[in-house]
């Protein structure tokens, strides 16, 4: 049975050489427009300030994308999936402060432990999000703007009027975040390597493909036997976890945590995917393009202010730049589509 | 939205067979939505009901008239952007870019003063703004073919950040008190805030427009099914951007009644109002999907939203926890209407678990 699928799929991809071929290209193309873009940004303001690659300044730009290219890693298997996720800044505020009360709670509990705390929190939310999801068939727009408000509604309960500052948690919480080799922090590159295995897991693996089919036309993937409350139910799981790890990120990060943490996050995630190349309607799209997208968002933040242009116009070349991305995947989609529409037609004949 | 809409409509899987056959699929589930949506106003009703009574019974304050005029005052500027809000979400699109638009339109009124123009000058210019912002997202919606959902999140950035780059941190709080006094004075022999005013009576006409006019029908038709509609004559895009447009005007209305209520123009006025329009919409019935809701069950969900929360203030519940209850009666409003259909599905996906060993065993590749 398998094997007779697995030959009949491998005659269809034989078969279908060209659309195929020309929708990597496209595909390629797409995440190489985002590092084209990022290359001419950079080059320009390293031409008029060359301050911009000091090592210093390289680590501040990571850093700051390492959260938000993370809490992408999760939002784009969800909206992947042709689900959104508006939680996730909520599920990152809870966790923070949670976990940074945890220090002064538990004395000298182990940083480790921490991360794991982090983690079960954000599953817990993701789990309920998406159980309310797959099980209830819910438009996870209503559901995830819900938990926004339910979670950052506990968190505002938990935390009343509370701070946690940098100096009930330990110094080696705090100096995590800044340890670097050669000017990169470590926890960029465990994120980086994160984000790595998701990009192999979604390219390469039947249930990460299935998210893809699920995201291009749900009832279909249904009717083909994919699991798709199942599979929808863990792209939550998975982003409400990492909005959690994200959480501990954040306080070792900022160090100071009150009720407002992430606040509005969610919408510059969903930006940053987008930007990324993620069609907000699933289907297409990859979890590195996303990354890129948040990096993109980070660098330009970083280049305006080292260039002294005002920070103000910071949003509103995002902005520009967003719709541009929304535009040419647009733009590209229907080139794809109209090209294996024709492809379809010849081979009918 | 609208395939997913499809998707999630009749029972489509029992024991995974085909749904019915498409035909009678616009009229039937209709009929039964509307008793259902019917029902969910009713249970509004007795929602608001339920929390007048018990403003009443905490708090002595719930009924004066300045508890009354300040509860629509401090939700005035939201029930205004609502109206439109509903009409899109209505059509199956989304607007997220509302509050944006509301701090453009501030800060914008906040610039022109300082540079010397006369208030209704400004208050012209500002409307126009706000009726070019909508039609640039109306544009980008319906011309380009672009999802609304993404779009409106970029011009909502994008809109953000004008904003910035006009005022930046400038805060500018020298208006007129002749103007200034909308904010804080009530409309005379009422309890009712200007805004509040605005509200009711915008939600009168749009009213009638939604439920008693080709318009209205037209707009319930392209939410529930854009290419029937199209088919059907209906002019899909243009009434699109004319709601976009539509609500462009209402956000930047809202702008200047807000820089007027809090005598101040920053950037950021306003950020982060749109996710409690949106849920108010919701929570008022209407599908994210499109073609179902009602202006009723809208302007109950403004009076509700605005009561829960002032009765919280008044009783000195924690005020963060207002998103708590928030965020539960949105969750309430989209699994209520269908919970029998819920423990249908329910009971179905763990009969789905039990099948499943057999199903896949499958790591990969």
């Amino acid at each position: 049975m398998r094997t007779a699928l697995e030959r009949r799929h491998h005659e269809n991809t034989a078969t279908v050489t060209d659309p195929r071929r020309s929708f990597d290209i496209v595909l390629r193309v797409r995440e190489f427009g985002i590092i084209a873009v990022l290359v001419v940004f950079v080059a320009v303001t390293y031409g008029i300030q060359h301050r911009f690659l000091s090592g210093q300044n390289i680590t501040f730009i990571l850093f700051d994308t390492t959260i938000f290219a993370f809490l992408a890693l999760g939002e784009a298997m969800v909206v992947i999936a042709r689900c959104v996720d508006l939680s996730v800044g909520s599920v990152l505020g809870l966790s923070a402060y949670l976990c940074g009360r945890l220090f002064s709670v538990v004395h000298g509990i182990p940083i480790p432990v921490v991360f794991l705390v982090g983690l079960l929190i954000g599953l817990g939310c993701g789990v309920v999000n998406g159980l309310i999801v797959a099980v209830g068939r819910v438009p996870s727009l209503v559901v995830t703007l819900a938990s926004l408000y339910i979670i950052r509604g506990i968190d505002g309960l938990v935390v009343g009027g509370g701070v946690v500052v940098a100096s009930s948690m330990p110094s080696s919480f705090i100096t995590m975040g800044k340890a670097t080799i050669f000017h990169v922090p470590y926890v960029t590159i465990v994120v980086a390597i994160l984000i790595a295995l998701g990009a192999y897991y979604l390219r390469s693996y039947r249930s990460g493909r299935e998210l893809y089919a699920i995201g291009s036309n749900p009832e279909a993937a249904r009717l083909v036997g994919i699991r798709t409350g199942w599979r929808v139910f863990n792209a939550f799981a998975v982003s409400g976890a990492i909005a959690g790890v994200c959480g501990v990120l954040w306080a070792s990060y900022f160090g100071t945590v009150d009720s407002t943490a992430g606040t509005g996050y969610e919408l510059q995630v969903i930006a940053a995917v987008v930007v990324g190349g993620v069609a907000i309607f699933g289907g297409s799209g990859t979890v590195i393009g996303a990354a890129l997208g948040a990096l993109l968002l980070e660098t330009i933040n970083t280049a305006l202010y080292v260039l002294g242009i005002s920070s103000f116009w910071d949003s509103a070349i995002a902005g520009v730049l967003l719709l541009v991305a929304i535009s040419l995947d647009h733009t590209i989609t229907l080139h794809v589509t109209a090209a294996r529409r024709k492809r379809g037609n010849r081979l009918v004949t | 939205m609208s395939p997913e809409k499809a998707a999630g409509q009749p029972g489509v899987d029992l024991q995974g067979k085909l749904p019915a056959p498409a035909g009678p699929d616009g009229t039937v589930p209709s009929r039964a939505n509307l008793q259902r949506w019917m029902r969910w106003e009713t249970g509004l009703a007795v929602l608001l009901i339920g929390t007048v009574v018990f403003g009443i019974s905490v708090s002595s304050e719930f009924l004066s008239s300045y508890n009354l005029f300040s509860l629509g005052l401090s939700n005035g500027e939201i029930a205004i952007m609502v109206l439109p809000m509903a009409l899109i979400v209505m059509t199956g699109e989304i607007d997220l870019s509302v509050a944006a638009n509301l701090g453009l339109s501030s800060s914008m009124v906040g610039y022109l003063w300082t540079h010397g123009w006369p208030m209704p000058g400004i208050i012209v210019t500002v409307l126009v703004l706000g009726l070019v912002l909508g039609t640039f997202n109306g544009l980008l919606v319906t011309r380009l073919g672009l999802p609304s959902l993404a779009v409106t999140i970029g011009t909502r950035i994008l809109y953000g950040g004008i904003a910035e780059i006009i005022l930046g941190s400038n805060i500018i709080s020298n208006f007129p008190a002749s103007y200034t006094n909308i904010g804080v004075t009530a409309v005379p022999h009422t309890d009712l805030s200007f805004s509040a005013l605005v509200f009711l009576v915008l939600a009168v006409v749009v009213a009638i427009v939604l439920h008693a006019t080709p318009l209205g029908r037209s707009i319930f038709a392209i939410g529930a099914n854009k290419e029937a509609a199209l088919y059907a004559g209906i002019r899909v895009k243009r009434i699109k951007t004319g709601l976009f447009m539509l609500s462009g005007v209402m956000c930047a209305l809202a702008g200047i009644l807000y820089t007027f209520r809090l005598s101040t123009a920053e950037f950021d006025n306003g950020t982060g109002l749109e996710l409690p329009v949106v849920a108010i919409v919701l929570f008022g019935g209407v599908s994210i999907f499109g073609g179902k809701g009602s202006m009723g069950g809208v302007v109950l969900a403004v009076l509700v939203f605005s009561g829960i929360q002032n009765v919280l203030l008044l009783t000195n519940f924690n005020q963060e926890g207002v998103g708590v209850v928030t965020g539960g009666l949105l969750l309430l409003s989209v699994l209520a209407p269908n919970i029998g259909e819920l423990r249908g599905r329910a009971v179905q996906y763990i009969d789905r678990f039990r099948r499943r060993p057999i199903a896949d065993a499958e790591p990969g590749a």
